[in-house]
């Protein structure tokens, strides 16, 4: 069974507010740097929230772009890396091998929305908190990049759980943490593949755009383009 | 004064004696030298041992600026590398007359040079102990490098242009260890035996000497040229605004070979102070250096301003942010790479009385190499810094222990360079002796010395 996932990311909706960064967080084993490296532009968050201001004081106004990996059809990073580190699932995902990393960190500098990250310390997990990582997810070792997987376990789970059942995904059945989460219910998940699912009518939207679209990457997560309108 | 007159009329027994100064006599200063080189480099391996085992953290680097100035080290280093085997190439296959005592001094840098700079891509990796991953080899892991990622070309590239100007170094200096083998006794007389690969000066042997090095000189300057260019799209494959250029192989290319020639002057400045080469290394060989450093200046100057140019003019946003941070963040890089490469130098090097004062060349000099160090800083790092998305900007600097790691990368090349002027001729002893024969056998005529070698020297190959 073929599956082409993607993101929809209505900015409407976003109200900036980070739960998806945190649930990614705990999701997926993410270390907590801390404040002075996050000062230092090291945050291992696998989706962030931008925040661009509109004018200046008084009446500035912040407009929030949340950005996970774009899993690129087309992607950067993946040619650039000389251990295969980086590499196309079948499900068009970028996918990363942790143990093929060597750290050039080449992959990073080639992807234009920078949203790969690097383990730039062996991180540690004080008592009790190690006790809450998740045993379906590698904890990275320093010296290797990592980045978002659109939750690949669960993505996998769900598989295994449709297979063993002997029937298809159906839409919706497969949630990342940060789509599980957002309150306002900004982001959408799904199967490009499947004609009816819910992510493909927004694949159509006509307030539908991509980051960097000109550089022709690909991406697998577009954007709904907030309307000007009363209270927007 | 031309420095020729005073080679043509040294007797052979006292050149030989100056121009293996290097190799007779080790003295204290020496071993002084020596000794600190060692020490700057124990630091520094003790340093990146420290890095290695605690992690990229130590460094300044960050998000987006994930490369920093240990890969604008190895682009330096290679840059540095890069006019060594071509100008000495070029001056072999055009016959320059003056070119005798440059040759070896120039192979020898660009053979240190590159093994110093071939170090950094290898230091920089997240995790060292794994660099084995690259290499093509058949293993259990299943892994074979990726072919399309230009890492890999580089390390094609650096290793054909090591091996390359190794050979090139070693081959040229052949009749040089024969000599020395047939000077010396003890530990060097064997290690010569050895090494001169019994050259014993016949008349074939000649010939197939000089066949060889004039094919190597014609075969390692497209080499040359490739591994700047292919060092050059490490960054301008890259989807990263300012680096994603077409400009940028032959702008690399030309920007290497100015700080490779400045690098050489540096190199011969010193090497003609400390062993006392004033009658070989003179005044004219630093003029016509100077000419090539002008011009290259001037080329430099011309590349970077039409890259500026396009950039300024069409006002692509991603292009244009990574341009006017250098009037920004990067303004004292930016000032520091344009005085040093083109204000100060290029006004200096068109007097002929700075470019024949070997203070002021050297001086000149100095200032090509550090300014082609910010240009390199201002690459890689200023567009890293600016790229596509303004809420992920961040500056960089360095910390201690990648300024660390840089001084050693210095002592490095300095311990080699001395290292190898005690075991190895200096001065290609040969080729002088070779010119000064021509040179001797014409003046027998009775016409002056100077004017019919710079006539005779050019039938040199087609004479023989």
């Amino acid at each position: 069974m073929k599956h082409r996932w993607g993101m929809a990311i209505d900015l409407d909706r976003c109200t900036g507010c980070g739960a998806c960064v945190v649930a990614c967080s705990a999701e997926n084993n993410i270390p907590v740097v801390g404040e002075d490296e996050a000062g230092k532009g090291r945050l291992m968050h696998w989706i962030r929230v931008n925040r661009y201001w509109e004018e200046e004081n008084p009446g500035a106004r912040a407009t929030y772009l949340p950005v996970p990996c774009m899993q690129c059809q087309r992607a950067p990073c993946e040619i650039v890396c000389p251990v295969y580190a980086t590499y196309h699932s079948e499900d068009g995902l970028n996918a990363m091998v942790y143990n093929r990393c060597i750290g050039t960190r080449y992959c990073a500098n080639n992807c234009p929305y920078s949203v790969r990250v690097f383990n730039w310390y062996d991180h540690k997990w004080e008592k009790p908190l190690d006790e809450q990582l998740s045993p379906d997810i590698s904890v990275r070792s320093r010296g290797v990049m990592e980045k978002c997987t659109f939750c690949v376990q669960r993505i996998r789970r769900v598989k295994d759980q449709a297979a063993s059942e002997g029937r298809k995904i159906r839409d919706g059945e497969v949630q990342p943490a940060c789509v599980q989460t957002c309150p306002p219910g900004a982001l959408v998940f799904g199967d490009l593949e499947d004609p009816e699912s819910a992510i493909s009518r927004l694949f159509k939207d006509p307030r539908r755009f991509r980051i960097f679209e000109h550089l022709g990457t690909e991406p697998h997560v577009v954007y709904l383009k907030r309307r000007k309108g009363a209270g927007a | 004064m031309s420095g020729e007159n005073l080679l043509a009329r040294t007797d052979e027994a006292q050149l030989y004696r100056d121009l293996s100064r290097s190799n007779l006599v080790t003295t204290w200063k020496w071993f002084a030298g020596a000794g600190i080189l060692s020490l700057v480099l124990l630091w520094g391996i003790g340093v990146f041992v420290y890095m290695m085992m605690t992690g990229m953290g130590v460094t300044g680097l960050n998000r987006p600026v994930f490369w920093g100035i240990l890969i604008v080290n190895f682009v330096f280093w290679i840059g540095l590398s890069h006019s060594g085997t071509l100008i000495s190439a070029i001056l072999r296959l055009t016959h320059a007359t003056w070119r005798a005592p440059i040759l070896r001094a120039a192979e020898a840098m660009t053979a240190f040079s590159l093994m110093v700079g071939g170090l950094f891509p290898l230091i920089h990796l997240g995790r060292n102990w794994r660099f084995y991953y690259t290499i093509p080899y058949p293993n259990e892991r299943g892994l074979w490098p990726n072919m399309r990622s230009p890492l890999m070309w580089d390390a094609v590239a650096i290793n054909t242009y090591l091996i390359g100007s190794l050979t090139f170094l070693y081959v040229g200096m052949i009749p040089d260890l024969a000599l020395l083998r047939d000077k010396s006794e003890g530990w060097r007389r064997k290690l010569y035996s050895i090494l001169s690969l019994g050259f014993r000066g016949t008349h074939a042997e000649w010939r197939r000497y000089h066949r060889a090095s004039t094919l190597f000189a014609i075969l390692i300057i497209p080499v040359a040229v490739s591994v700047h260019s292919i060092v050059s799209w490490d960054f301008a494959m890259a989807k990263v605004p300012g680096w994603h250029s077409t400009i940028f192989a032959p702008y690399f290319v030309v920007g290497a070979i100015f700080s490779g020639i400045a690098g050489v002057v540096l190199v011969m400045a010193v090497l003609r102070r400390v062993f006392r080469l004033e009658r070989v290394l003179t005044p004219l060989h630093f003029d016509n250096l100077g000419k090539l450093l002008c011009m290259m200046s001037l080329i430099w100057g011309y590349f970077y301003f039409t890259e500026f140019l396009t950039v300024w003019y069409n006002r692509n946003p991603e292009e244009w942010e990574v341009f006017s941070s250098y009037g920004k963040s990067f303004l004292p890089v930016f000032l520091l790479m344009i005085m040093c490469n083109f204000v100060i130098p290029f006004p200096m090097l068109c007097m002929k009385k700075v470019r024949r004062s070997i203070p002021a060349i050297s001086f000149a000099s100095f200032l090509v190499v550090v300014g082609m160090y910010c240009e390199r800083i201002l690459i890689v790092t200023a567009s890293l810094a600016r790229r596509n998305d303004p809420f992920i900007w961040h500056n960089y600097f360095p910390t201690w222990v990648e300024l660390s790691i840089t001084a050693a990368s210095f002592a490095m090349f300095g311990l080699l360079y001395m290292i190898f002027s005690k075991l190895f001729p200096i001065m290609a002893i040969s080729d002088i002796k070779e010119r000064l024969f021509h040179t001797t056998e014409r003046a027998f005529g009775g016409a002056s010395v100077e004017a019919i070698a710079l006539v005779e020297e050019g039938e040199e190959e087609g004479s023989e």
